[in-house]
């Protein structure tokens, strides 16, 4: 188990600020972020993962800043999937869920059993047992977002962190995805935390709902209670009617 | 299932090519040139210690300049081996990161204005290219330094470089004949003194390069992903290319500038097995030992009884086979 949370977070680059961010993550469950381009919704993220560093404030896993755990350390206990925007190597599928297993692993030496018991766990979490030794860069955009979720798996952190993992897919891969996290949240009680654009899998898939404007926290809360017709336009300057059917938010916009 | 296993076999395949290539390679120098010395007679030379001519030029000539063929070639491509997978970028070799520029430079000072000290070329040469890394390294660094930064520091900084040595030049023009060989890059005249020289640092780095292998494929997926691992990323970074740097000034400090191996060794290996570490970067150091060996030979012995400096027939005749390469295999 894990506590994640800011106090009076700042950070500035550029004309970009982030300014009195307090939020804690409610452990074991799913947290989405959502709010416009440029609202601060990723760099929120990589202020958490430690690829960006707070100008001030405290930012704490377990009571602990998060910038006094070593690098191993902290990275045993959050995992975190970046935009997918690099270039994958030729490498096969296992072999990049092997990756995951790199805070654990020293310079040189073997795969230990206990690595590949793990890695072998998150493709079947990750349901790409067929694929394990296919080449990554052979994989469709919703396999290959699956690999990486199960690299992520493969650090076996209690908090899991993801920058737009449904960007780039169709509505199918994406449904997959999102049905993939919500049983990992649900069977191992890991923290899932998510940049997203889709109000709906925000509203449907999410325990808690971060709702960001222009650098600042808008609004925090159950995503049936804060997604408002008031709150879209306010947030993203669209009038529209919202209502919500077998958990997913309609979005009906007016003229 | 059958990619992996075509992979595996194509791994094999590869490096029992190279390892024949090397053999082939280190055969044709002792064997070709201006006296041809079969097989057998190499061997009885080997391994019986008499003293006719044939000895003399086995011994004295041949064995030493393949040794430091084998050397140089290694060297060169481990380095660019390296320095392709930290900077993630195809067109990185050591030329970049300043090895050419700064080792000329200092190795043209001393030959132009210090003669006197042209017996400790090697290691001028050598302290020119590493000091030339660091100052482009500090040049790029802000809270890190990114490989654009890098590249772009070593752009500038071979420029300037570069014009000071053409101004030496200009300046001194009665003195550049010793320079223009050395800039081209040869193997001639390398004795037992230079395989002293070199040998040990060679091995040793190479070692040490065999630890870099899984920090350089852990940046291959990207400077987060790697942050995100746990790794230091800058600090990684920034050891390897020291690394890479040392390596090149070894071969840079006996054959002077030969260009091409460090960058193109590691790119036909890598169209052929991919970028895993493990094996690109030992099949790069086998490829590139062979490689400055069998050019050698063939640029002593194309236009015999003049020696082209191998350096200009591994760019002139490399350059075309790498294009070819790269439209047949259509990626880059």
């Amino acid at each position: 188990m894990a506590v994640l949370k800011s106090e009076e977070l700042q950070f500035r680059q550029g004309k970009f600020q982030l300014h009195d961010i307090n939020i804690e993550f409610p452990e074991g469950k799913m947290t989405a972020i959502v709010g416009p381009n440029g609202s601060g919704k990723s760099t929120l993220l990589k202020l958490f993962a430690r690829l960006l560093k707070a100008d001030n404030g405290l930012v704490t896993l377990d009571n602990q800043l998060i910038h006094k755990y070593k690098r191993k350390e902290y990275s045993q206990k959050i995992a975190m999937l970046p935009q997918a925007k690099e270039v994958m190597p030729s490498i096969t599928v296992k072999e990049l869920v092997g990756y995951g297993r790199v805070p654990f692993q020293r310079l040189t030496g073997p795969v230990s059993e206990e690595d590949k018991e793990i890695i072998a766990w998150a493709i079947r979490e990750t349901g790409l047992e067929n694929m394990a030794d296919r080449m990554v860069g052979q994989l469709s955009g919703g396999e290959l977002q699956r690999a990486r979720i199960a690299m992520a798996l493969a650090q076996k952190t209690s908090v899991l962190l993801l920058d737009e993992p449904t960007t780039f897919l169709d509505i199918t891969h994406q449904l997959e995805l999102m049905k993939i996290l919500s049983r990992i949240n649900k069977t191992y009680q890991i923290t899932v935390i998510m940049v997203l654009h889709e109000l709906q899998y925000a509203g449907a898939y999410s325990d808690n709902l971060i709702v960001m404007k222009r650098g600042e926290i808008y609004q925090t809360g159950k995503p049936q209670a804060i997604l408002t017709a008031q709150l879209l336009k306010e947030v993203y300057e669209i009038d529209a009617s919202i209502k919500f059917e077998n958990n997913y938010p309609v979005i009906i916009p007016k003229n | 299932m059958l990619e992996y296993v075509e992979r595996k076999k194509k791994r094999i395949t590869v490096l029992v090519s190279l390892l024949l290539l090397l053999l082939i390679a280190i055969y044709a120098g002792i064997s070709f040139g201006a006296v041809s010395v079969s097989f057998k007679e190499i061997w009885t030379i080997l391994v019986s210690s008499s003293e006719g001519t044939y000895e003399k030029i086995v011994y004295n000539l041949r064995l030493p300049r393949v040794i430091v063929g084998l050397c140089v070639g290694a060297c060169l491509a481990a380095s660019g081996a390296l320095l392709q997978g930290v900077m993630r970028n195809p067109l990185a070799d050591p030329g970049i990161i300043g090895v050419s520029s700064g080792g000329g430079l200092f190795a043209i000072v001393t030959m132009v204005i210090f003669p006197q000290y042209s017996y400790l070329l090697p290691f001028i040469a050598f302290i020119g290219a590493f000091l030339t890394t660091i100052l482009i390294y500090l040049f790029a660094w802000d809270k890190g330094a990114s490989p654009v930064k890098i590249i772009l520091a070593g752009v500038a900084m071979n420029a300037v470089l570069g014009a000071i040595m053409n101004g030496i030049m200009v300046l001194y023009s009665d003195r550049v004949q010793s320079v223009i060989g050395w800039l081209s890059g040869g193997l001639n005249g390398r004795s037992w003194y230079h395989v002293e020289i070199i040998l040990p640092y060679t091995i040793i780095m190479l070692l040490i390069s065999l630890f870099a292998i899984k920090p350089v494929n852990i940046l291959i997926l990207g400077d987060d992903s790697a942050k995100l691992l746990g790794q230091n990323v800058e600090l990684i970074r920034m050891l390897i290319i020291l690394l890479a740097s040392f390596l090149a000034g070894i071969a840079v400090s006996v054959a002077g500038l030969i260009g091409f191996v460090g960058l193109v060794v590691p790119h036909i290996i890598r169209l052929l097995i991919g970028e895993d570490y493990r094996f690109l970067l030992p099949f790069s150091i086998i490829g590139g030992a062979a490689l400055v060996v069998i050019a050698d030979t063939a640029a002593r012995s194309l236009f015999d009884p003049i020696e082209l400096p191998v350096g200009i027939l591994l760019a002139a005749l490399g350059g075309p086979f790498f294009i070819i390469l790269l439209r047949r295999r259509r990626m880059v």
